[in-house]
């Protein structure tokens, strides 16, 4: 039996290998090696609920109906009986109702889709402090970066098409925000719409963006991604044997294989517990679409929140001066632009853009695979942090109504509390996490040098009390020595030898501020010629510092031994 | 098992930092199952009954599939109920697998790690220059280049191939928008005479019956025996508040002295920052708050924003009361409704404005 099998699978194998010459591809990727670390999981989230996006959008396609032709609703479901509303409403609530596991299939696919941009944000952090995005991997951030734009637009789009009172008041600010834009706002908001809002093509348009249009970039986008993963080889944490020129880790087969294929399984068999346990965008409570209901708590999905957050933020009159402006009859919306668009821009811009802005910083141009850990780059820690607490502002203020009745707040507080908090706390986060970057920095340098207290005490004939330390082995020492010492860039003068202004020294100068800016104050690792010294000065200080400890430690187990003999002798 | 394979073509890669040697891989410390046969002949049992549990979700997950027969379609809580079973098998499905291929990857695979070379990424200059020369070569034969410059080709290469996609893209572009006809924005339902009615019934409104603090939810009479496609966008644009309050304590604006009626006044129900309905009314502070961005309108001061990110008041519809007692708009609303845009104040028939002073 084994044997046939055997000469079964090698006849295979060599049909397609003399059609394909995959042979040299199995060479290649079979015993490929991937560092192993937990936070290696957080981009395989990402793939894995895109997954599961895809197998249970296939079902949903089976049955959803993308059209906004007027239906009277005759399922069985007797809330609506009777009630217009479109059939994209009608089939959504017949896939809920009778379609079996329907229910069920709607709630994974929402489900996974917040998981999606979460594991998509969130491995986006991890590259970002540990700076996995240095070169060769500038561009594989840039492919990132879209995913997650990309990811947003699949989210929305999805999220409109159900066509119940929310999404429509969603669609409704969506084309708010469209028709503020100067100039071809309103033609823009007709093209979208084909014609005046809400229209009647809005959804089958949304239908076709959401099945076909981004998941098709995400897909081409997904792949380009894992490509240049496997081209760039994975990054590594740092420690004993890891170097910028190797890759120390386990076989993508077997172990890989099963581990992230496994966890394939795991990421599936969460989302199903999850949505079959919780509710999630019970169309059926809201009702279809409607222009003129809305009830107070509304919330778009969470990943939306930040542009909510801002459009409640941005006030209509700053200081008494309006926001809207009329300038020759003509009406400049910044209190849509400004929260809708600039902001946004700028703060995905910057995003996109980090590569680029720290390389201009350090000036290093060689090739970066082990990993920074956190702390030993304190200012982008820093600016990584107040990112995410803008971010995190934006998102509270999103749902402000929500926590103001959640903690009995004002509401107006809690808007002119964020109002001041989004430019003061972000600043404050950097500051503050800098500082721990810079303290934890020092903690190394002073365990590096001075080594592990042991709590051991020891008093010398002379008098003189010690606390007894012990020297990190060589793997922890490597750990805190081996990072990066950058100090700012030094550039040549403004005149060259003939006194003639050089080019390039304005863009020189502007490299040389950021630079300082990162590097200036910083805490440089320990030498070797430092640690050498620091141990030599130990030894004089204390020339037997362990061997006496030990001592101490031996006599001290004697007193034990002897008081437990007393105190025993006692108690008999 | 237990000491670190170091192979010695690997030495040289790793390069000193700070005046420090990279130590090498650590201790390597075997697993239980490494060592004893026993840890290993349990791994592989837990990995076995994993898998097992899997068969198992499966089994359930089909099972509430067919229990579903027996259910009331109508019947929101059990249509939960079967889709919860549903789903707790096919959880266990799928974590079954999941954790038992981790487990096995984790117990019985290798897990000693190896190392491998990482190549510079760069090409070599060799395969740069026969890259270089290769386009060179190929812009020589087309004859864009090199001694024949051909650049007439080359200009109505570019013209043709940059003006090629209108073809597709005017059409395109042309219908998406419909009519195009955006000054739409500026009519809605009411006109002179038109009653104010119950949203959503379509009964008018008698002025006797708006009680003082009373809110209605107001549509255009007529507005359902539209079809359902124009009734939604007009309903869209017409939707109004209408509050009566203290004839004292409404301040009346200037030149909208005639708009009110005895303490009723109507408000456009579409918020002017991004046009949601500004739902909700708090009776004691007459304030209008949006729920979706809270722009907070002052209902006894022409709808003015007290707080916000909304910038100008919600237009107001003039009302009077026709003979049979029943609210009426005395016109349109004199500009146009909802959030701001470009030539919301150009443009179109700005009649509307004059006739109404």
């Amino acid at each position: 039996m084994g044997t046939k099998l055997n000469s079964a699978a090698a006849g295979t194998a060599n049909y397609v290998d003399e059609r394909t010459s995959i042979g040299g591809f199995v060479k290649f990727f079979a015993r490929k090696l991937f560092p192993d670390h937990w936070s290696f999981m957080l981009g395989e989230i990402a793939l894995y609920s895109f997954v599961v996006l895809l197998l249970s959008g296939v079902f949903l396609t089976a049955f959803f109906v993308p059209s906004m032709t007027e239906v009277h609703y005759e399922g069985p479901f007797a809330t609506m009986h009777g009630v217009a509303m479109t059939e994209a409403f009608a089939s959504t609530l017949k896939t809920s109702f009778e379609v079996p596991g329907g229910l069920l299939i709607r709630q994974i696919h929402h489900w996974a889709a917040l998981l999606f941009l979460a594991a998509i944000m969130v491995h986006m952090c991890r590259v970002f402090f540990t700076g996995a995005f240095r070169k060769p991997r500038e561009l594989n951030w840039l492919v990132g970066f879209t995913l997650m734009i990309l990811g947003l637009a699949a989210g929305f789009t999805g999220y409109s098409l159900p066509d119940d009172v929310l999404s429509g008041n969603g669609l409704r600010i969506i084309d708010g925000v469209i028709k503020g834009v100067p100039i071809i706002g309103t033609y823009i908001s007709y093209w979208l719409f084909g014609g005046e809002y809400p229209g009647t093509d809005i959804i089958p348009r949304l239908f076709t963006a959401h099945i076909l249009l981004v998941p098709g970039l995400i897909l081409a986008l997904v792949a380009l991604h894992l490509f240049l993963v496997f081209l760039h080889k994975h990054t590594q944490y740092p420690g004993g044997g890891k170097s910028h020129r190797n890759v120390v880790g386990l076989p993508l087969f077997p172990v890989y294989t099963a581990k992230a294929g496994g966890f394939f399984f795991v990421v599936f068999g969460i989302i199903a517990l999850v949505a079959s346990l919780f509710t999630i965008n019970p169309v059926w409570n809201y009702g279809p679409y409607d222009p003129s209901p809305v009830s107070a708590g509304t919330q778009p999905d969470w990943y939306i929140l930040f542009v909510d957050g801002l459009l409640r933020m941005w006030p209509g009159w700053l200081f008494g001066l309006p926001t809207e402006w009329v300038i020759g009859g003509y009406t400049l919306s910044l209190n849509i632009l400004i929260p809708a668009a600039v902001v946004p821009a700028l703060f995905f811009g910057f995003i996109a853009l980090y590569p680029w802005i720290e390389a201009w910083a350090t000036g290093d141009r060689g090739e970066k695979h082990v990993l920074d850990r956190p702390r030993n780059v304190p200012v982008r820690t820093g600016i990584g942090v107040a990112m995410i607490t803008f971010y995190v502002i934006l998102v509270i203020e999103g749902s402000n109504d929500i926590v103001a009745n959640l903690f009995h707040l004002s509401l107006n507080d809690i808007t002119i509390f964020f109002q001041w908090g989004v430019f003061i706390l972000p600043p404050l986060a950097f500051w503050i996490t800098r500082r721990i970057c810079l303290g934890l920095q020092r903690k190394d340098r002073e365990l590096v040098l001075h080594g592990h207290e042991t709590g051991t005490i020891v008093r010398y004939e002379h008098g003189e009390y010690i606390e007894v330390h012990e020297p990190l082995d060589e793997q922890e020492l490597w750990l805190r020595v081996s990072y990066e010492n950058y100090t700012p860039l030094e550039i040549a003068p403004e005149l060259n030898d003939h006194g003639v202004a050089r080019k390039g020294y304005r863009w020189d100068r502007f490299k040389q501020a950021l630079s300082r800016f990162y590097f200036e104050e910083r805490i440089e690792p320990v030498t070797a010629a430092e640690l050498e010294e620091a141990r030599h000065h130990h030894d004089e200080h204390a020339p037997h510092g362990l061997d006496e400890a030990a001592e101490a430690e031996q006599a001290d187990e004697r007193l034990d031994a002897e008081w437990e003999q007393v105190d025993g002798g006692a108690k008999k | 098992m237990s000491a670190p394979e170091h192979s010695t073509e690997h030495e040289t890669d790793l390069d000193p930092m700070n005046g420090h040697e990279n130590p090498g891989l650590g201790y390597h410390r075997p697993r239980r199952s490494d060592v004893d046969d026993k840890a290993d002949k349990k791994a592989e049992r837990q990995v076995a009954a994993l898998f097992g549990l899997s068969a198992l979700g499966t089994v359930v997950a089909i099972w509430a599939y067919f229990s579903l027969n027996d259910i009331d379609p109508g019947d929101v809580d059990s249509i939960r109920q079967v889709n919860m079973w549903i789903g707790i098998g096919t959880f266990l499905a799928m974590i079954g697998i999941g954790l038992g291929a981790i487990h096995w990857a984790k117990t019985l695979m290798r897990d000693h790690e190896m190392t491998e070379d990482r190549h510079e990424l760069r090409s070599s200059d060799e395969a740069r220059e026969g890259a270089i020369q290769n386009l060179k070569d190929g812009v020589e034969d087309s004859g864009l280049g090199g001694a024949k410059r051909r650049s007439v080709l080359k200009g109505s290469l570019i013209t043709a191939l940059a003006i090629a996609p209108l073809g597709i893209l005017v059409p395109q572009i042309g219908n998406m928008g419909g009519d195009w006809n955006v000054s739409k924005f500026r009519h809605t339902l009411w006109g002179p005479g038109v009653r104010l009615a119950r949203d959503p019934d379509g009964a008018p409104i008698r002025a006797a019956d708006v009680t003082i603090g009373s809110v209605f939810h107001v549509i255009p009479e007529g507005l359902n025996d539209l079809d359902h496609h124009h009734l939604i966008s007009e309903k869209a644009k017409a939707v109004v508040l209408l509050v009566r309050l203290d004839p004292a304590d409404l301040k009346i604006q200037e030149g909208r002295e005639d708009w009110s009626f005895d303490g009723i006044v109507a408000y456009s129900k579409i918020c002017t920052h991004v046009g949601c309905p500004v739902a909700l009314y708090e009776q004691q502070t007459h304030h209008l708050l949006c729920p979706c961005h809270q722009s907070t309108f002052d209902v006894a001061d022409g709808a003015k924003v007290v707080f916000g990110p909304a910038k100008r008041p919600l237009p107001q519809l003039p009302i009077a009361v026709d003979d049979d007692g029943y609210i009426v708009a005395q016109a349109d609303f004199d500009e146009p409704i909802g959030p701001s845009y470009w030539d919301r104040l150009k443009g179109g028939d700005a009649t509307v404005e004059e006739e109404s002073h």
